[in-house]
């Protein structure tokens, strides 16, 4: 990453922020949940880049997801179920300059929110979205949502949901305009963080499906995976995630995989017995929205002003003299 | 019954009749050009200095069938020698390109008896039997009842200039009109130069030609000829419809985004605007859905300058969630409704007045926001403006009713001179006190300072959740209650700066007549025309509607009865099953019954058209007897 000078300089003469700097309230998620493994790379990747707090924006829907900017010493809006993505869109449209960051869950992005998930994708703009995935309704207490594995007995299914799951991955490589799509488990911070880092690198709409553990109404849907290295498979490539010789110690299921490859990525999460792991799909080169759209003119008074009369006198009848 | 066409041309001119108003329509398929013939002729007589209001006659379809009576399509003008508010009664000319679109009109009522009937003639020799014998049929009817019916040789005069009479038979009644009302040629000719500026010489000069034709034969073969008094302008006017104007006043309002969903009859606004806010620095943008719209209307405005979002009814209905966010975030946002006929999807390009009650009280839990209303084409544009004004002043959503009458309808007003201080001051990035609380709540006025992000030691969550001042999550009932009286607050304060309305007429009387939004013309000539025969009776009409202003209640209280007027329903105590305990009333009539313990009476109507001077007329005649 190259950057300007001023930049540079600026960032020489500014304090150092410490991750403390980036925590807002004390998070009242329940013990366990993976959403506080999420808060914690996402303050570590501020803090790695050293984002200057008031130039970053968490929006967010509802769940338990959507606490997360309370949980940020940022700016945040925490506004509707479903509607994060369209409240993010009208930030960054006349905001280029801020950091934009989403977090929402399953329930909020791929049900009740799924109609704007799909438009953003293909609007592109610049910001990272987070899909915290518990496949559960946590908030509302235990409900199955789309992800939930079939069988999941929840207060609405009783006997079992009846459905196959929603494949997020799946439908997300199937829309157009595709440019960041990313999947990474709450229980491996090492990728947790290189993911979220990578998805807030690349310019354009970054979507990381997170698969988030819920100890209170999906206790047992990940622990399997936790215990099992071999049932996650780890997508390497030098333009994708790395494994450190740590983690390659106990991750030994891992193959290449170049993210610019929308065929093959397609084909891993069409087909994968395990569960893939690390950046799926990456477009650097697919325009943002916010750049196409950007007028030409800059908003003065003056513009107005000569802009207001040009169109008025379209429309102006003169005195005859 | 006289028989209009002369066998031999005969040179001009010929007497005019002199008249203080004529209301034209000119109706025709879709696709055949009567809009625009209908428009233009609006604008030329503008141009000259009559008095002009033009509705349009849109069917529900783009493409409906062709010569159908629901098809109809075309343009009513009214032209007078004075200021014109309202499209008035019925009309004393139509011109009908076929007898199916003008039997439409015909059974609508909406013709003077005895006025004059320009007829497409061709489908008199159809090859089509039955149609020529429909034809006929209308023809022979319209004798009979007394129209003065004028068959036309359009096709067959537009053939010896052009190919396809489709494309150029409007320019040539548009000829025919300007014959007939004595009006310029040349003001016509730079009429067309205007509105085919973006197409070729030729074209433009193919029109012109057409129009000369139609003014010749006019003036060679009709006997027909008016003059109305024309008050040439002394101050630059501008002649838009209330859409345009609407789109006019988001550009002069200082507002950056507009966010919308296209819903009819709303969207024309957008359209106007997409093609002319980037001049200034603006962008349009078509979300997904109307919920997307006002979600990402908030997100810029929470982030910058105040946003606007414009819509139609079912549209508001689907944003009132993002509503009741904003309201309790305290985000500054300005939401348009130009009403249709509903409820559902209704009567999309028909016009009513059925969203006041919504609008004041949609959304959910207690949201206050406050609700003007525009009352005519340029009331658009200023409204536009001091609603951006409210809702960022007030940190809260402001939510502005037009409708489908004011949308498309088109009336000359004078130009607006441009001031700075209708803009938004520039966003603020500078840094706040370490200890700045988000909602700081005034204990007064119950208003905020807002921050925006970028602002350094400003950083907050806003959230939707009810909260304390720090914007924290409100955990207990005290925190919350102090939230929701400071958002109620806000309105109180904004209450206090409203004037109260003005009175039309004598301070006190028989009848105050109550009114809001686009019928304030009909209204207001209704009232007119009845205190021209010494009733004493008055009329008020309403642009703020919530919060009411104070005095309403005392300016009512000095008339024997108070009647609202306004185009929705309201049940009819006519009506056998209807009495004082069941009856519905209509919108407004609710309101200010509930607001002012008044005993107020109300009439609404739901028609198709916009509600008629002589309408309001025969309505109050009823109340004074």
């Amino acid at each position: 990453m190259t950057a300007r000078a001023t930049e540079i300089l600026r960032r020489a003469g500014a304090e150092q922020h410490s991750l403390e700097d980036y925590a807002g309230c004390v998070p009242r998620w329940c013990t366990g949940c993976g959403d506080n493994a999420i808060l914690a790379a996402v303050q570590k990747v501020c803090r790695e880049e050293q984002l200057p707090l008031e130039k970053i924006v968490f929006v967010s829907g509802i769940g338990c997801s959507s606490r997360f900017p309370h949980y940020m010493g940022t700016y945040g809006f925490h506004g509707l179920h479903g509607r994060a993505l369209p409240v993010a869109e009208g930030i960054k449209m006349r905001r280029p300059d801020l950091h934009v960051f989403v977090n929402t869950g399953d329930g909020d992005c791929c049900s009740i929110g799924a109609a704007h998930w799909v438009h953003a994708t293909r609007y592109n703009m610049n910001m990272t979205v987070m899909m915290h995935d518990n496949n559960i309704y946590g908030l509302t207490k235990n409900q199955a949502s789309p992800t939930s594995p079939m069988g999941t007995r929840s207060n609405t299914t009783p006997r079992g949901s009846v459905l196959e799951p929603f494949d997020p991955l799946q439908a997300t490589l199937g829309f157009s305009n595709l440019s960041f799509v990313a999947q990474v488990p709450d229980w491996i911070p090492e990728l947790l963080f290189q993911v979220i880092h990578e998805a807030h690198k690349h310019r354009g709409f970054s979507f990381i499906r997170i698969l988030q553990r819920c100890p209170e109404f999906q206790a047992n849907r990940w622990e399997p995976c936790m215990q099992d290295p071999a049932s996650v498979r780890i997508l390497t490539h030098e333009n994708g995630v790395k494994l450190s010789p740590t983690l390659a110690r106990a991750y030994k299921n891992n193959q290449e995989h170049d993210p610019s490859d929308l065929v093959e990525a397609r084909r891993i999460v069409g087909t994968s017995e395990e569960i893939p792991v690390g950046i799926i799909y990456r477009n650097p080169d697919v325009p943002c929205y916010e750049d196409m759209r950007k007028p030409d003119r800059l908003y003065t008074p003056d513009h107005v002003k000569s802009g207001l009369e040009e169109e008025l006198d379209k429309f102006t009848i003169w005195p005859r003299d | 019954m006289s028989v209009a066409i002369k066998k031999q041309a005969t040179p001009v001119s010929k007497p005019a009749h002199e008249i203080d108003e004529h209301i034209v329509e000119i109706l025709s398929d879709s696709g055949e050009g009567a809009q625009k013939c209908g428009q233009s002729f609006g604008a030329i007589s503008a141009r000259l200095g009559y008095g002009i209001w033009t509705v349009e006659i849109i069917p529900a379809e783009i493409q409906p069938p062709a010569r159908s009576v629901d098809g109809a399509s075309g343009n009513r003008i009214r032209v007078a020698s004075r200021r014109i508010t309202n499209g008035g009664d019925k009309a004393d000319l139509a011109v009908a390109f076929n007898e199916q679109v003008l039997r439409g009109r015909l059974n609508a009522n909406e013709l003077k008896p005895g006025s004059i009937i320009l007829l497409e003639d061709k489908w008199r020799h159809d090859d089509d039997p039955s149609i020529a014998a429909s034809y006929v049929a209308v023809y022979d009817e319209l004798l009979e009842r007394g129209f003065d019916a004028i068959e036309i040789p359009m096709e067959t005069e537009c053939l010896k200039i052009v190919n396809d009479p489709r494309k150029g038979k409007n320019m040539f009644v548009l000829g025919l009109l300007c014959s007939i009302y004595s009006l310029e040629v040349e003001a016509a000719h730079e009429q067309i130069r205007f509105i085919f500026g973006k197409k070729s010489e030729q074209i433009i000069i193919a029109n012109q030609r057409l129009l000369d034709a139609g003014y010749q034969w006019a003036e060679d073969n009709l006997d027909i000829k008016f003059k109305i008094q024309a008050t040439p302008p002394v101050e630059p006017s501008i002649v838009v419809n209330g859409n345009t104007s609407i789109a006019l006043g988001v550009m002069a309002s200082g507002m950056e985004v507009c966010a919308m969903y296209p819903i009819t009859p709303a969207t024309s606004a957008s359209h106007y605007l997409s093609d002319v806010f980037e001049k200034v620095g603006g962008v349009v943008h078509q979300a997904e859905d109307e919920i997307a719209a006002a979600a990402f209307a908030v997100g810029s405005s929470y982030a910058g300058k105040c946003a606007v979002t414009i819509t139609s009814g079912p549209g508001y209905s689907l944003k009132q969630e993002v509503i009741g966010l904003a309201v309790m975030a305290e985000v500054p946002l300005v939401v348009i409704d130009v009403q249709r006929g509903g409820p559902s999807t209704g009567q999309p390009t028909k016009p009513e007045q059925g969203d006041l009650l919504t609008a004041c009280f949609g959304s959910h839990g207690d949201a206050p926001k406050v609700v003007m209303a525009a009352s005519d084409i340029e009331d658009c544009f200023y409204s536009v403006i001091t609603a951006r004004r409210i809702a960022e002043a007030f940190n809260t959503v402001v939510v502005l009713l037009s409708d489908a009458n004011l949308a498309t309808a088109q009336q000359p007003f004078p130009r607006p001179e441009f001031c700075e201080e209708w803009l938004a001051a520039p966003i603020d990035q500078s840094p706040v006190d370490e200890d700045y609380l988000p909602y700081d709540w005034n204990a007064r006025s119950g208003q905020r300072r807002r921050v925006i992000p970028g602002q350094p030691n400003g950083m907050h969550t806003l959230t939707g959740l009810a909260h304390d001042r720090n914007s924290g999550v409100a955990y207990n009932l005290k925190t919350n209650k102090e939230g929701i009286r400071n958002r109620s607050l806000k309105l109180a304060a904004l209450q206090k700066t409203i004037k109260p309305p003005t009175v039309l007429g004598d301070d006190e009387g028989e009848l105050l007549v109550v009114g809001w939004g686009s019928t304030r013309g009909s209204i207001e000539e209704a009232v007119q025309r009845i205190r021209a025969d010494g009733h004493k009776v008055s009329s008020m009409h309403l642009k703020i509607l919530q919060p009411l202003a104070s005095g309403i209640r005392e300016i009512m209280q000095r008339f024997d009865k108070v009647l609202v007027v306004e185009n929705n329903w309201a049940d009819s105590m006519d009506d056998e099953l209807i009495d004082e305990d069941n009856r519905r009333y209509s919108n407004l009539g609710w309101l200010l019954r509930a607001r002012c313990l008044v005993d107020i009476d109300c009439w609404g109507e739901v028609g198709e058209q916009p509600i008629k001077p002589g309408t309001v007329e025969r309505v109050i005649r009823e109340r004074l007897n």
